[in-house]
């Protein structure tokens, strides 16, 4: 029955291996389950969160899932949206099917954490029917919603193409239809996730009250608006090859072109020095003029264990040197520094939702306030963990028994 | 005084808070408590978990003795009134807070929020808590609980309200005395309770209120002014340590 639902011409690993590896991410869900029952049975006392905590562990993953599952909507941009004015980007899709199933459980997996994060969640459907239009939590909401259903309806054609569901003519030729409309999604896609990425910035650029979030920007919305929607693409893409890669490495086998990462190399680097550089005249503008029209000075947002060591993590080792790497030619040529440069910029993109969502409520605002430390429990690590193993379990069945990589055969001929 | 001009009313309601008669005695936080069916817990040592509508700080000059001086800075909400919205106000994505702009009164309303505390992220001043717990009093606490104030369940935020029920009661007054409802006075329980006279509260537009008039007191202040929050509430010292201690500053 397994070898059937195989792609012809493919070979996986034995069954056996599979179901072991199956059974050890079913092992790390149970785990999470556990742990996100217990939180909705007997409340988010379980967590480390607090009163000045009130975001924490469950927050920054999502915002760091979200925007390392932009390669599904920069990917579906790049190739549907203007791969015909650039031929060149047509290569994207050879790895555009993995882009998307990234994307499909970056954003469900961040649902699922959210409803454990709401301390009510039998009301999170109040959210769409008492909407506060002035909220960038709104836009979220609505915007993460409608684009997990464009991202189901991208992955449903990519389940249609099992070779048993295939054979299924009715199934053939819808799945056929939805093939022919997917530019369509896909940059519907494009226009939802630019917004929710940048909403998310919005989240805390508008809270004018808390200077270590706070930004000015252009009309509605602040610049962390704009700084997350880019940061967002200049992380998705080399996320996508990071894992692209992990499966290749478990699998010891080609599975896309290596031009396919020289090229999302390229794009990376740009996207990334762009935003480095943008990101430095925001930290700067926000160091020299910001903060101090609301009485503060760079040092009294950075202490340990949220030292400046993270600033200079965030912004040097994980902004500046990736991009440096992606951008030279030499860089790209090294399996080594090209995917460690994916890397660092995957974590520097971490590191900046991890800071504007913990460090910034740690940062006391009056001044006879006091400096807090946020620890989180075993009740936020497992299901956050449970949420990565959720995502190795679609993107492993997806590989095993989807033709995710249209050029496999090829490059590995049997 | 205030933030912007669009008032609805001719109402703002604000408080004063003056910190050389306040002792410290906490009276007003109990009175809150009591009045607002503040739940609380056994063990209430973690004050980063506790509920706590009038909280209380340990202001210091950080000198040794003898110049050592103190004081203490009994926190309610301030029910900002920056133009258009409150840092608390706008955030929320359901409407389940919201500042009565004929008040100025900033309300909650808790059987539609839906836990997301981005409201106690935008508040600077923490005087949001969110119920970590459900609401437990200890036998027979319950049969004690103010019957004009709804209990709160696990999993909302709430917060300082004004007392705002007590305003609602003292407008029926109004309307049934056949007397303009929206110019009435009325006391919050914590004003009532304090033993010194340090908290006065009132309509800070009406300039013969006496609320609007320590408003402008050279010892008043507002804490970190420079956010632009437009807190309704004003503290009075004659200490300049302590001015100087309210707001950050180059």
């Amino acid at each position: 029955m397994d070898k059937a639902l195989i792609p012809e011409g493919v070979k996986r690993c034995p069954f056996p291996v599979f179901v072991l590896w199956l059974l050890f991410l079913f092992a790390v869900i149970a785990w999470g389950v556990w742990a996100g029952v217990s939180v909705l049975w007997k409340g988010l006392n379980l967590t480390g969160l607090n009163n000045y905590f009130g975001f924490g562990l469950y927050i920054t993953v999502d915002l760091g899932v979200i925007a390392l599952g932009a390669g599904a909507f920069f990917s579906g941009f790049l190739f549907y949206g203007i791969s015909r004015f650039f031929p060149a980007l047509k290569e994207i899709k050879k790895i555009i099917n993995l882009a998307v199933v990234v994307g499909f459980v970056c954003y469900t997996g961040a649902l699922l954490v959210l409803l454990l994060e709401i301390g009510q969640p039998l009301r999170g459907w109040f959210g769409y029917w008492h909407p506060n239009v002035h909220s960038m939590l709104t836009e979220v909401i609505f915007c993460i919603t409608c684009y997990a259903i464009v991202l189901t309806i991208e992955y449903v054609p990519i389940i249609l193409e099992n070779r048993k569901l295939d054979a299924i003519r009715p199934v053939h030729i819808f799945g056929h239809s939805l093939h022919e409309i997917m530019a369509l999604f896909a940059l519907t896609g494009t226009f939802l996730s630019f917004f929710h990425q940048g909403s998310l910035g919005g989240v805390a650029g508008v809270l004018f009250a808390r200077p270590f979030c706070y930004r000015t920007g252009f009309f509605i919305w602040p610049w962390t608006f704009f700084l997350f929607v880019i940061s967002a693409i200049a992380s998705g893409p080399a996320f996508t090859a990071l894992i692209c890669r992990t499966i290749e490495k478990f699998g010891r086998k080609q599975l896309v072109d290596r031009s396919v990462y020289e090229l999302i190399a390229k794009i990376e680097g740009s996207i990334l020095a762009i935003y480095i550089v943008l990101k430095i005249a925001d930290t700067l503008y926000w160091a020299m003029v910001t903060a101090p029209e609301m009485g503060f000075k760079l040092t009294d947002f950075y202490r340990e264990p949220y030292g400046m060591w993270l600033l200079f993590a965030e912004i040097v080792v994980c902004g500046v040197v990736p991009a440096a790497v992606l951008l030279s030619p030499k860089g790209r040529a090294s399996n080594t520094l090209m995917f460690g440069a994916f890397f660092l910029d995957c974590a520097g993109i971490v590191i900046n939702r991890f800071v504007m969502t913990v460090q910034a409520l740690a940062v006391p605002v009056m001044p006879f306030d006091h400096w807090e430390v946020y620890v989180p429990t075993v009740y936020e690590w497992a299901p956050s963990i449970a949420m990565l193993a959720y995502g190795a379990l679609i993107i492993s069945l997806s590989y095993r028994y989807l033709p995710l990589f249209p050029r496999e055969r090829e490059l590995n001929p049997t | 005084m205030s933030g912007h001009e669009e008032h609805k009313g001719g109402v703002r309601y604000g408080m004063v808070i003056d910190l050389d008669k306040c002792t410290g005695c906490m009276a007003c936080a109990i009175a809150c408590h009591q009045e607002n069916n503040v739940s609380f817990r056994t063990d209430e040592t973690d004050k980063t978990r506790n509920i706590a509508w009038m909280r209380f700080y340990l202001l210091e000059n950080g000198k040794d003795y003898p110049e050592y001086s103190f004081a203490y800075l009994p926190r309610p909400c301030f029910h900002c009134d920056a133009p258009h919205h409150a840092p608390c106000t706008f955030v929320c994505p359901v409407n389940a807070t919201q500042r009565d702009e004929r008040t100025g009164i900033v309300n909650m309303i808790y059987p539609r929020c839906i836990g997301c505390r981005y409201c106690m992220v935008a508040c600077p001043y923490h005087a949001r808590s969110f119920n970590w717990w459900d609401p437990k009093w200890p036998s027979p606490m319950e049969e004690m609980l103010n019957p004009e104030v709804s209990t709160r369940m696990r999993g909302v935020i709430e917060k300082c309200t004004f007392c705002h029920h007590r305003l609602n009661r003292a407008r029926d007054k109004a309307r049934i005395a056949g007397e303009d409802p929206d110019k009435v006075e009325y006391t919050p329980a914590c004003v009532e309770a304090c033993p010194t006279g340090a908290i006065v509260f009132g309509n800070l537009l009406d300039p013969e209120s006496e609320v609007a008039k320590l408003a402008k007191s050279s010892r008043a202040f507002t804490i970190s002014a420079k956010l632009e929050t437009y807190p309704k509430v004003y503290y009075l010292s004659s200490k300049p340590w302590v001015r100087k201690l309210a707001d950050k500053g180059l």
